[in-house]
């Protein structure tokens, strides 16, 4: 017998990104600057925390919404880092991986027909949840003129004023685009005087390189319509241990949580413990790996322009996003790099049409790696540009 | 401060060129050029070698940390002992210490034999040396900060989200 997929799955295209992991994988000595995660191990005293609550045979489940002392970390940080007041008790909900609470989000806010208006370019996943839970995908274009920052012309003309919910993401993957206060703070407006939710992914929040993080829950009046995400994957390298958790009102987490506890009952108790000191003692850890992207972000940048493709100037998570130098599309690029000099980069049309014409670089590398595959990159703009 | 984040890259790896240093900083390669020069003029950087792992290679190579305990007199301070020590070409490093014993001495040489005849001919002789105690390197797992071994395998997958 054969299984009859749901219209919903069927509708989900395979990942763009597939095909170029069989290549990769056929390949030897493959420089991969196609990865969205730390190359960093956790910080010790996180994993050591995590070891310990294993030899006190601490495994059973915890409450629903994540352990309470976690929760309580959890918004003393958001507190003191992002200017955001959420209660443990009914505000906070910790997940298996950010990815959960987005798909929490999703299913729990969007009804089959809803707009959900969504930054691009943007993290892969945002689309095929919306698509699962039965909504519709209302993209709006952010372009390299406008530093690849959301603004309300691109939400006027994307026709997001009747959308239901906009789902936004700052630092940005992949293009490494920040949203500073002042530029937040038009979108939030427009939130408001549309009557939009909004969902803020705000995993590379640490990892900004220049000024502070904003979080567009922060603004008057946002509180109340936003969901943050956030997680431990990114600023404190653990993304094998799948936790994340999301921020809002009681109402909305409480809906969240309504799913969460038939499906996941709760998130993996080891990495709350890892999470728990991770909050408690790791920023030195944290500010070491940030000083360490920053140091390879701006080799990069300028390795680029040196090749002669223009980059735009990230300035936060760990991607940057140059442009295929002419008579290249980024598939086409992607592929020929990877099959000729061995070097894995993802072309930027996986992240939304407007990122045709880029490649996502990630530079959660080593700096030694990274200079080679740059030396291979130029080798390969130069036989063929 | 560019002096420390240069010294700290040389240290990562000495073979970063000016030019990459200068991208990974934010200086100019001048400004580079210059640090590193002063820095070895001041004699802050005394000089570049390679992070080697020996058993990687088929050639033995054997080292030892020998604790070494002084008596000094009058005439003979710790000084004059390490500036007698440090003109062996065998030994590698050599520290002054606190706590059990005085001296912290690394010795390379091509075998165990070679090794224990250096010390038992030119270092225990030595008339302010009181002890000697030799201890063989069986395996090194980190030198000079940089793990040894299998080397990091990048296990993670090539694409990811
Ligand atoms: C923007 C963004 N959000 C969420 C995630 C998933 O994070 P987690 O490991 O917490 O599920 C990623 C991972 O690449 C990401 O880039």
């Amino acid at each position: 017998m054969t299984f009859e997929l749901s219209d919903r799955v069927q509708a989900v295209p395979p990942s763009g990104i597939r095909r170029f992991f069989e290549i990769a994988e056929e390949r030897d000595e493959v420089i991969s600057l196609g990865v969205g995660e730390p190359d960093f191990a956790t910080p010790w005293a996180a994993r050591d925390a995590a070891i310990a609550s294993l030899e006190q045979g601490k495994t059973s489940y915890t409450a629903n919404r994540g352990k309470r002392e976690l929760r309580e970390s959890i918004a003393d940080y958001v507190a003191d880092r992002f200017d955001l007041g959420y209660d443990p008790d009914e505000e906070i909900i910790v997940t298996t991986g950010a990815s959960e609470a987005v798909d929490l989000a999703f299913r729990a806010f969007v009804n089959p027909g809803d707009t959900v208006a969504v930054a691009q370019p943007c993290y892969i996943s945002y689309e095929p949840g919306v698509t699962f839970a039965g909504g519709e995908v209302l993209p709006v274009p952010t372009t390299e003129e406008d530093d690849f920052r959301l603004t309300v012309e691109s939400l006027e003309q994307a026709g997001a004023a009747d959308a239901d919910m906009l789902v936004i993401c700052y630092p940005n993957n992949p293009t490494g685009a920040i949203m500073p206060a002042e530029d937040l703070e038009p979108i939030a407006e427009f939130a408001r005087e549309h009557d939009l939710t909004v969902l803020s992914d705000e995993i590379y929040a640490e990892l900004t390189y220049d000024g502070e993080h904003t979080s567009i829950a922060s603004f008057e009046g946002m509180r109340e319509r936003t969901i943050v995400f956030n997680g431990f994957s990114k600023a404190y390298a653990m993304t094998g241990l799948r936790l994340g958790y999301a921020l809002g009102p009681a109402d909305a987490i409480a809906a969240m949580n309504k799913i969460h506890q038939y499906t996941m009952l709760s998130a993996p108790t080891t990495p709350q413990y890892a999470a728990l000191e991770a909050l408690d003692t790791c920023d030195n850890d944290v500010r070491e790996m940030v000083e360490e992207y920053d140091r390879r972000r701006q080799f990069v940048l300028s390795r680029f322009r040196e090749i002669g493709m223009d980059v735009f100037e990230a300035k936060g998570a760990f991607y940057c996003f140059p442009e295929v130098p002419d008579g290249f599309t980024a598939e086409e690029f992607a592929e020929e790099v990877l099959r000729e000099q061995g070097v894995a980069v993802v072309p930027g049309d996986v992240f939304g049409d407007v990122g045709e014409g880029h490649l996502r670089v990630s530079y959660a590398t080593g700096l030694g790696d990274l200079r080679q595959a740059l030396n291979r990159i130029e080798a390969f703009v130069e036989e063929h540009a | 401060m560019s002096e420390r984040e240069v010294l700290e890259l040389l240290r990562e790896n000495a073979r970063y060129s000016t030019a990459d240093i200068a991208r990974m900083t934010d200086l100019e390669e001048s400004e580079v050029e210059a640090t590193v020069e002063e820095l070895e003029a001041a004699g802050v950087v005394r000089g570049y070698q390679a992070v080697v792992d020996w058993d990687k290679l088929e050639d033995e190579r054997v080292r030892a940390e020998v604790e070494l305990n002084v008596t000094l007199d009058r005439e003979t301070g710790y000084d004059d002992i390490a500036e007698r020590l440090a003109r062996f070409p065998q030994v590698k490093a050599l520290r002054l210490i606190s706590g059990d014993y005085d001296f912290d001495m690394e010795v390379e040489g091509d075998s165990i034999r070679e090794v224990s005849q250096f010390i038992s001919e030119k270092v225990a002789p030595v008339p302010e040396i009181t002890q000697t105690v030799t201890h063989y390197v069986m395996t090194s797992y980190k030198e000079n900060g940089i793990e040894l071994g299998d080397g990091e395998d990048d296990d993670r997958l090539s694409y990811s989200p």
